[in-house]
């Protein structure tokens, strides 16, 4: 679960960790009144969308408006704000349709000395979560680790101790920070790994982490993306969701307990294990076709969920044909086969269906398809599968 | 011979009273494998497909001599389930749930590592362990099984089946499956399973499933050219996923343009591991990967 810059930092704030005063607004006056709120000097408005890349970015239709802006006059704030509000961002995450940004973060100025980077994630290597800095800030880190990875140091921490003095002594030698910075640095490198670990984050990326000329260090920006799986015991957290902010038909199988992420295809996928999803993507890419999703209704679901599935699966305009692929374990055949039935019942079936049965009740699962009078277009194993999706598609 | 499981391991399920952990206990018995009880805190004294249910797993062990277990418990439980099992004196903990914390999983990695290193963990978010023709811990249907010289092993649940169906179907029999999980932090990974594979006088080749992101792969890679002799297939999942979006486990996901299935397939075919095309092809892959070797 992702949330926004200004939510983030209300949790760091919260947390103790040093952020720059700021006020969040959804229209160019309360911009301008934060403005005045802020001291009235100097102030930056921030689009808040949840992709990066932000200051790069351009507004669609103006492209000489960034997503991020310095702002010396309340009329100035006031005017930003309206330019940025009601408008897509275009940024290097965002894909080219941009996203809308429905708030702005008004926040006060401060005086940079030098930025860096600081990211903590769990490192699959060591299976610890890491935290990550380098002197390289506010560059596209991911272009500093391809290139110049030894410019990136790394410290992995226990999640029940937390990252030791001496790691930030450490990290303070590489990074050059020195004197009174240091105990700066202790303070909030030692509770953003503590806050990580707290609320189950799964990432906090602070781009940029500045020293000011105070010799503070202080977190400029802040993304927090949160464990999915441990909302459970994060009620308070999952308030901050922006339904908005993601894919509707995403929103829906995630509701449904389906695991869906949209593509670029005319091929709609309804496969049964992520591993599977992934190869039957692979495979109708192989033999031509484009999906239009991934799709992994789990081993756990019921009729209602599939018929839900597939209901997804039709709804996007692009799908000019579905293809079916259960290789049941824990998901029966006729599990399937029935909400093939029901949808057919339900939904407006529009669409030719290719469908290929394997595994736990598989022969039970084919003899419903094949009684029940609706026209299946069956397959015997993947490539058959594969190829007779492709041509349905081009077909139609 | 096999890996991990045999038709002696004594074997319980601890959450044998849920729905899940019954209706694959049951088919577990079914295919032969020797369970021995179940474990559910507040259910002790019960009786559940005719074993005896505990509060806990030091009891098993105790009275039954139970081995090894199959987790079913509802996700939040998971990482105490796995310690008290280790606690207890499982040897072989194989976790099927799927959901489970990340961070619970860290800290559990970091725990068995230090105070059991001898305890194996297989999992969480996997479909289990099968030896063909003599002990199944997990949700895998047992029938497409049959016992021959193939190791398999592998990230991903279906993709398995799918495999395993295509190896029974060209005549080539399994001696051990091992489903290693989805999940960014699993107990055990590739290498391990390749060495066990390795020393199996039974196993003479292998095959893994592999899939986008992390870095598993490579290291799995980088262990075969350095430690096996074996013939060696693979396959990589998600060579079509677009970066940044997890693909369904949470583990399979592109991020700053690592984990992707090019640079997997490319660190497979350099340590000579012969890799499937697509994914009708992997039992073929082990066929070849046979033939090339000259067994």
């Amino acid at each position: 679960m992702k949330i926004h810059e200004f939510q983030g930092k209300a949790l760091l704030r919260q947390a103790g960790i040093s952020v720059p005063a700021g006020v969040a607004a959804k229209t160019p006056d309360e911009a301008a009144a934060a403005f005045d709120q802020l001291g009235g000097k100097l102030a930056v408005v921030k689009a808040q969308i949840h992709a990066g890349g932000r200051g790069k970015g351009t507004i669609k239709g103006n492209e000489s408006q960034r997503g991020v802006e310095l702002v010396k006059t309340r009329e100035d704030a006031k005017r930003v704000a309206a330019a940025l509000l009601g408008r897509e961002l275009v940024t290097i995450q965002t894909g080219p349709e941009g996203k809308l940004v429905q708030q702005v973060l008004v926040e006060a100025g401060c005086d940079i000395d030098r930025e860096l980077y600081l990211g903590i994630v769990v490192d699959r290597a060591c299976s610890l979560p890491v935290l990550m800095v380098s002197n390289e800030g506010g560059m596209n880190i991911e272009e500093v680790a391809a290139e110049t990875p030894e410019k990136i140091f790394l410290e992995p921490f226990h999640p029940a101790d937390g990252l030791q003095s001496y790691q930030v002594r450490k990290l303070c030698h590489r990074l050059g920070i020195k004197g009174d910075s240091i105990r700066s640095a202790e303070k909030l490198m030692k509770g953003l790994c503590k806050l990580f670990v707290e609320l189950d984050c799964s990432i906090v990326e602070v781009n940029p982490l500045v020293v000011t000329k105070q010799g503070d260090l202080m977190a400029l920006d802040a993304k927090i993306n949160f464990d999915d799986n441990a909302m459970f015991r994060h009620k308070d957290l999952v308030e901050l969701r922006d339904l908005s902010e993601e894919d509707p038909a995403e929103v829906r199988a995630g509701n449904a307990g389906l695991s869906y992420v949209q593509l670029e295809g005319n091929i709609g996928c309804l496969v049964n294990g992520a591993g599977l999803a992934m190869s039957t993507m692979d495979l109708v890419k192989l033999h031509g076709g484009q999906p239009a999703n991934f799709l992994d209704v789990g081993g756990g679901a019921q009729v209602d969920q599939v018929t839900e599935a597939f209901r997804i699966l039709l709804g996007d305009k692009n799908v000019k044909a579905v293809l079916v692929n259960i290789f049941g374990g824990i998901m029966r055949c006729t599990t399937i086969a029935n909400a093939i039935l029901e949808a057919y019942k339900q939904v407006d079936f529009n669409v030719p269906l290719v469908v290929r049965l394997e595994g736990t009740e598989v022969e039970e699962g084919r003899k419903i398809l094949a009684n029940s009078g609706i026209k299946v277009i069956t397959a015997e194993g993947l490539t058959d599968a594969a190829k007779k999706v492709v041509a349905a598609a081009g077909a139609a | 011979m096999s890996i991990l499981v045999d038709k002696n391991t004594r074997v319980i399920c601890q959450g044998i009273t849920g729905k899940a952990g019954e209706f694959h206990s049951k088919n577990c018995l079914e295919y032969g494998t020797k369970m021995v009880a179940g474990v559910t805190p507040g259910r002790g004294g019960q009786s559940v497909l005719g074993l005896p249910v505990y509060d806990t797993v030091v009891e098993a062990v105790e009275k039954d001599g139970a081995e090894a277990t199959m987790i079913f418990v509802p996700a939040p439980f998971t990482a105490d389930a796995i310690l008290e099992a280790a606690d207890a004196g499982i040897k072989l903990i194989v976790a099927i749930t799927e959901g489970v914390p990340v961070l619970d999983m860290a800290r559990v990695y970091a725990r068995l590592k230090a105070d059991y290193p001898h305890v194996r963990l297989v999992g969480p978010n996997c479909p289990g362990v099968i030896t063909a023709g003599e002990c199944k811990i997990g949700i895998m249907p047992g029938y497409i099984h049959k016992r021959g010289k193939v190791g398999v092993m592998s990230r991903s649940g279906t993709l398995t089946y799918e495999a395993v169906w295509q190896l029974t179907g060209l005549g080539l029999g399994q001696t051990t499956c091992v489903g290693l999980g989805g999940d960014p932090i699993v107990g055990t990974s590739f290498i391990d399973v390749l060495g066990m594979f390795q020393e199996d006088p039974e196993t003479e080749a292998i095959i893994m499933m592999g899939e986008i992101g992390g870095t598993a792969e490579e290291e799995a890679a980088a262990f075969v050219k350095a430690n096996v002799t074996k013939p060696v297939a693979a396959f990589i999942a998600g060579r079509t996923a677009p970066p940044g979006k997890r693909m369904g486990h949470a583990g399979a996901i592109i991020s700053g343009g690592k984990g992707t299935a090019t640079e997997k397939v490319a660190a497979l075919q350099d340590a000579g591991i012969e890799v499937a095309e697509s994914p009708a092809d992997m039992g073929e892959a082990v066929v070849r990967a046979i033939k090339r070797a000259g067994k």
